[in-house]
């Protein structure tokens, strides 16, 4: 993979850092000149990967969650959001639309069909009792375009 | 997240303002639901227009609101809601259950 530009962080799973990731994602992606709506596109889903790690992977234990931001050749975004928690045992049923295991805190169970439909390409890489791994890319729409 | 609650003779607006996500919804969840519980207005109007993002967590706390508003005999009304937060709600199918505007 030719990488452009690199972001790394990483951060303790408080609620309150879902919307500073969000701000260090944005003002990163910034520099590839994306439309308003592809950086709303790619705030949603980042929020959504970095929610998912702090209310299911560290859920009722607290953890770190890891961020990469690439900017690839052809205006492409890559993400990578990797926490060290619980796993998911059946990661096909959980990226299943409205299908929730936190609906006491009114989870919609719409996490993983939000990223999927403002990405262009997800996957979920989960190991019970290790983590789960969410990469997310999207390419942006040629300048001009 | 602000939540600004203005009510008049049974039907009350809400005006919300800046982000939705898991960490703001949750005292915006308990602001309105104890403003439900003890004003019970017959229509609540959650004015969107100020909220400049919302991920899935806002489709938890409209879809929450709706159902107890609903408990109480009342109804909920979404309005101002922009593209960008138009399309989440167009993911989960929230416009054929609540009035969004």
């Amino acid at each position: 993979m030719e990488i452009l530009n690199e972001i790394r962080f990483s951060m303790p799973s408080l609620s309150a850092n879902e919307s500073a990731a969000r701000a260090a994602v944005s003002s990163f992606i910034v520099q590839a000149d994306p439309t308003v709506e592809e950086l709303s596109d790619i705030r949603t889903a980042v929020s959504e990967a970095v929610t998912n790690a702090i209310v299911h992977g560290y859920r009722g234990t607290s953890g770190r969650i890891d961020l990469v931001v690439r900017l690839l050749p052809e205006r492409e975004i890559y993400i990578r959001v990797r926490d060290g928690g619980c796993g998911i045992a059946d990661v096909k049923k959980a990226m299943e639309p409205l299908f929730t295991t936190a609906p006491e805190e009114e989870r919609s169970g719409l996490g993983f069909s939000v990223m999927e439909s403002f990405m262009d390409r997800l996957s979920v890489r989960s190991k019970v009792g290790q983590g789960t791994t969410v990469t997310m890319r999207k390419k942006l729409a040629a300048h001009g375009s | 997240m602000k939540v600004d609650i203005k009510s008049e003779k049974g039907a009350a607006i809400a005006v919300l303002g800046g982000e939705i996500d898991h960490h703001s919804a949750k005292a915006a969840r308990e602001q309105l639901d104890s403003f439900i519980i003890n004003m019970q207005p017959e229509v609540l109007a959650l004015d969107m227009s100020g909220i400049t993002f919302m991920d899935s967590s806002g489709i938890g706390l409209i879809m929450g609101r709706h159902k107890l508003m609903r408990e109480c005999g009342g109804r909920l009304e979404v309005t101002g809601v922009q593209e960008g937060i138009r399309r989440v709600l167009r993911l989960a199918g929230i416009e054929r259950i609540v009035k969004i505007s």
